[in-house]
């Protein structure tokens, strides 16, 4: 029998959104990012031209070579990927931007480019491939690493960790999640409803480190993820409401939110009832499970977007950088103004 | 010795016309700014070459701050270190300002303040701003600023400042508000009336009417470095404030909704954004370039300090952005609010590794025009950060200037390819030269090509963008880049050379703001038998016109202020065969050159050396 090669509805193949080989370790949390962003896009038809992919420095930051080969991607400086997302998205507003980065590049040396990126609502999908510690230098604690951590080269680690959540939370994102390299099913869904909204989202993935920080009770590590992940919902994306099997739902077990470009994300109970449309819950349970090591994955809040630092500005709806250059410098006359005004 | 650079002696009988140099000594926060630019631009109008230099303190409100004026019929506006006129109207300096004037000197003082003891031999007119301010219904909150409308009407009497230009330059000050204008002229002509009822002239300095400086305007360097970038078609720029370089992009801020509106949409086309820090002004900076955006950001020394790791990743990269470097005084925050010519070196090599940048040094606000639309130009031309050096002294000062030209050349995009271009090319790798001239072809994000895409990165990469840490690769790359940089000097401004009436043994080099008090020295040189040729320095790397002026003189005296003599040194490297040539002459201290300091200092020199003919 023929193989058939499955294409999407540009016509594309998955084969289309790889990148290179991965060169990152075996098993390491980041690769299963990669593969789901590159099955996310390509499920979604997105081309992979209209996708840019921004990084900092590290493991996590080096992975955008290893999706979508077809878009344009920068592998920018420790802790400033936000920076250039900043003034990248201001080239050509139609290109989506699927930033990573890195706990290290995230919660230290960025932390500051982190909550004013949120701040200002640049558009994009802001992924933190989150394993605990420092990778590339082989095995530093990090901001969220866990407080009595100890690792080979380091002992023992006596601060408390930081919630990238909560931090996103607090600074204003309108689409805040958790997710599990031990759980792609999830993870996929929430990177496809990130890519369907139109101002920042912020992904916070556990992503173990399997070279540094894959202790059977480390706090990013699979086992513990796998034994302690509590989803907070079911999560599916539909890209049209006739895809969707409602009928396979129970009344009152689902909440169905439309994304801005609008496709669905179906959100389905599992055992306790979660609100992510309330920032009060959603920081009561970031608090709760910050103090206990309950790791809730899912969508951790959802609001309206607000205004995206683009459509701040008025801008034309061409392409920026397409601007013929004519259309760019003032006339003859209005510097004669200028020269008068200022004799 | 002292040299006079008003030529004439304040002693005597004679008019001394058209050339005085006063400071008018006030509280900053007082609003005397205002007036201090009115009296300024007065002359400027009354067709005098004139300068105005404030020399202001890092505070809001409260401490004292002069603004120098200094007219001068013969075209020379540097600063002078000695008053012809003093304006006292702070009780706190007044003392030290009286010893700033010369003998035969004028003081106008407002006769609230305590005189003190006087023993040189000065002309002084009291000032009775109190009991003038009281004749007037004015707000309580509108006292300390309408009593320095008062000397403007004042001295601008005594001094020969007619009364309707007086008129016109208010209306200029205030267009678009009848009302206000009407209410300041009242004081002013309050002042004036008293003036010309009760003050008899004594003394010998007078200011008269000349024909009109048409071919002129009166601006700041930054307003012009704005202008010039938004007329060069800039598309984006990040920003954090830092004196004193804010006020160019708040000049950018106030006029980008007029000129840059889109005239087929209506809508921007210029996006303008303050950012956390300038980590991320250069990094906003950095993507917008690489996004194929006219990019730019203006900052201080400590800005360029946090813009260092990101400049580098533009070098490396090859991405286009412009960055205006307004000096202040340092190491470290320094003196913030004076003028310096101290960031060249960190400039040039800017960053880590094996960088070289490429420096515009406008020496003028017009050129401060030109080098803002230019250096987008060149930024996009060789995909390379590109510096404009401008100071304090040419960015927040206002100068008398040539009219701003309209840029003479269309917008230069460089080698930014698009979907039908890319599809000739039979094997396009981002960082290959295909031209043979260093500078590759780019792509931007956007272009749907499916070939278009390449992964930008700070680390090592073969041709294709493609990582790598193979030496032969680093190399290649490196070296292209330099032989790009190589073929950057033909792009850039010539020196300004200023030949001796005769045959000059020695130059004189400089470089930016100190042109005017360059151009003095050289002809005080002159006068003091010393023949000398004069080159301003308008870009790094040097051009073949910089390395033949030196050649041709047996002693180039290299002025600047620094401490170490950067551009001495760097010429000094750059041009090694002459090192031998070059002599440095550097001053530090926070404020402008005079012709008077360089002149004696170089003839000092020239003695001293047994060279002197």
């Amino acid at each position: 029998m023929e193989k058939t090669v499955e294409l999407n509805q540009l016509g594309l193949a998955l084969a289309d959104y790889k990148g290179k080989p991965s060169t990152l370790c075996p098993g390491c949390g980041h690769n299963a990012i990669s593969n789901q962003i590159q099955a996310a896009v390509w499920e979604l038809g997105i081309a992979p031209e209209k996708i840019m992919k921004i990084s900092g420095i590290g493991c996590s930051s080096k992975s955008p070579n290893y999706f979508l080969n077809r878009s344009f991607g920068f592998n920018g400086l420790h802790g400033r990927m936000p920076t250039l997302a900043t003034g990248a998205s201001f080239g050509d507003t139609s290109i989506k931007i699927i930033g990573i980065s890195g706990d290290g590049d995230t919660a230290s040396i960025g932390m500051g480019h982190f909550k004013h990126v949120i701040r200002r609502n640049v558009p994009m999908v802001y992924i933190i491939e989150n394993n605990g510690c420092y990778g590339l230098t082989k095995g530093q604690f990090s901001a969220t690493s866990d407080q009595g951590l100890v690792l080979k080269h380091q002992g023992v680690n006596l601060l408390p960790p930081l919630d990238m959540c909560m931090e996103a939370l607090i600074s204003g994102a309108s689409f805040v999640a958790r997710a599990f390299s031990g759980d792609v099913k999830q993870m996929k869904e929430l990177i496809k409803a990130a890519l369907s909204q139109n101002g920042i989202a912020v992904i916070d993935v556990i992503s173990p480190c399997v070279t540094f920080n894959n202790q059977d009770k480390a706090l990013q590590s699979y086992s513990w993820g796998r034994e302690n992940e509590a989803p907070l919902q079911g999560i599916m994306h539909f890209k049209n409401r006739e895809d969707m099997q409602i009928e396979n739902f129970e009344e009152g077990t689902y909440r169905e939110i439309e994304l801005e470009d609008g496709s669905f994300l179906v959100l389905k109970k599992i055992d306790k009832e979660y609100d992510p449309t309330d920032r009060s819950a959603a920081l009561d349970l970031l608090t709760e499970s910050y103090k206990s090591h309950y790791f809730a994955t899912g969508l951790i809040y959802f609001s309206e977007v607000p205004p995206t630092i683009n459509e701040c500005y008025d801008l034309p709806d061409e392409p920026l950088n397409r601007i013929k250059a004519d259309r760019l410098r003032p006339t003859r006359e209005s510097l004669e103004a200028i020269n008068a005004s200022l004799y | 010795m002292i040299l006079d650079t008003t030529q004439k002696s304040p002693h005597g009988s004679e008019r001394i016309v058209n050339e005085v140099c006063m400071t008018i000594c006030t509280i900053n926060g007082s609003g005397s700014a205002t007036a201090n630019n009115i009296l300024y631009r007065a002359l400027f109008r009354m067709g005098i070459m004139t300068s105005g230099k404030n020399v202001f303190p890092s505070n809001i409100k409260g401490l004292p701050t002069w603004f120098v004026i200094r007219a001068s019929a013969r075209g020379y506006t540097g600063r002078i270190a000695h008053d012809d006129v003093v304006i006292a109207m702070n009780q706190v300096t007044i003392q030290k300002d009286i010893d700033y004037l010369k003998d035969g000197g004028v003081l106008f003082y407002a006769d609230h303040l305590e005189l003190p003891q006087i023993e040189k031999d000065i002309i002084v007119y009291p000032m009775p701003i109190k009991a003038l301010m009281k004749t007037v219904d004015a707000p309580r909150n509108m006292t300390n600023y309408l009593e320095n409308m008062l000397y403007v009407g004042i001295v601008g009497q005594v001094m020969g400042i007619p009364e309707n230009v007086l008129k016109a330059t208010i209306d200029h000050q205030f267009s678009g508000k009848p009302a206000i204008a009407e209410s300041n002229f009242n004081i002013v002509n309050l002042g004036y009336q008293y003036a010309l009822k009760n003050i008899e002239k004594k003394d010998r300095f007078y200011l008269e009417q000349l024909p009109e400086l048409s071919d002129y305007i009166l601006t700041d360097g930054n307003n012009a470095g704005a202008l010039g970038a938004l007329y060069g078609g800039l598309q984006f720029c990040a920003w954090y404030p830092i004196t004193p370089a804010t006020s160019l992009v708040e000049s950018a801020i106030g006029q980008v909704g007029k000129l840059r509106k889109d005239p087929k949409t209506g809508k921007n086309t210029c996006v303008i954004l303050q950012v956390e820090d300038e980590l991320a002004a250069a990094g906003a900076t950095l993507g917008a370039g690489w996004a194929g955006l006219r990019a730019m950001t203006s900052t201080s020394g400590p800005g360029i300090s946090l813009m260092t790791e990101n400049i580098g990743l533009a070098y490396f990269t090859e991405t286009p952005m412009v960055i205006w470097d307004v000096q202040r005084v340092g190491p470290s925050t320094g003196l913030p609010t004076r003028t310096a010519q101290g960031d060249l070196s960190m400039l040039y090599t800017l960053g880590h590794g094996d960088t070289k940048h490429v420096i515009l040094i406008p020496g003028t606000v017009t050129e401060c025009f030109e080098f803002g639309w230019r250096s987008l130009d060149i930024a996009e031309k060789y995909q390379t950060p590109i510096f404009v050096l401008s100071d304090l002294d040419l960015g927040m000062n206002t100068w008398v200037t040539k009219r701003f030209e309209y840029p003479s050349q269309p917008i230069e995009r460089g080698k930014i390819v698009w979907e039908d271009k890319l599809e000739e090319f039979k094997d396009w790798g981002r960082y290959k030269d295909l031209d043979g001239d260093g500078i590759p072809y780019r792509t931007v994000i956007g272009n749907q090509s499916p070939k278009a895409a390449y992964f930008t990165r700070g680390t090592g990469h073969d041709e294709y963008g493609n990582y790598s840490e193979d030496p032969q690769n680093w190399n290649k790359i490196l070296r292209r880049i330099g032989l790009k940089l190589d073929g950057v000097v033909r792009d850039l401004p010539r020196p300004i050379i200023r030949r001796a009436k005769s045959d000059a043994e020695i130059g004189i080099i400089g470089m930016g703001s100190t042109h005017d008090a360059m151009i003095e020295a050289q002809d005080l040189l002159a006068e003091m038998g010393i023949q000398a040729d004069y080159m301003r320095v308008r870009a790094l790397p040097a051009s073949i016109a910089v390395r033949e002026f030196i050649a041709s003189h047996a002693r180039n005296y290299v002025v600047e202020l620094n401490r170490d003599g950067q551009l001495k040194q760097i010429l000094s490297l750059e041009i090694s065969e002459y090192s031998e040539k070059l002599i440095s002459i550097s001053e530090i201290g926070g404020l402008p050159l005079t012709a008077a300091w360089t002149a004696e200092s170089i003839y000092l020199k020239e003695k001293r050396n047994g060279k002197n003919r």
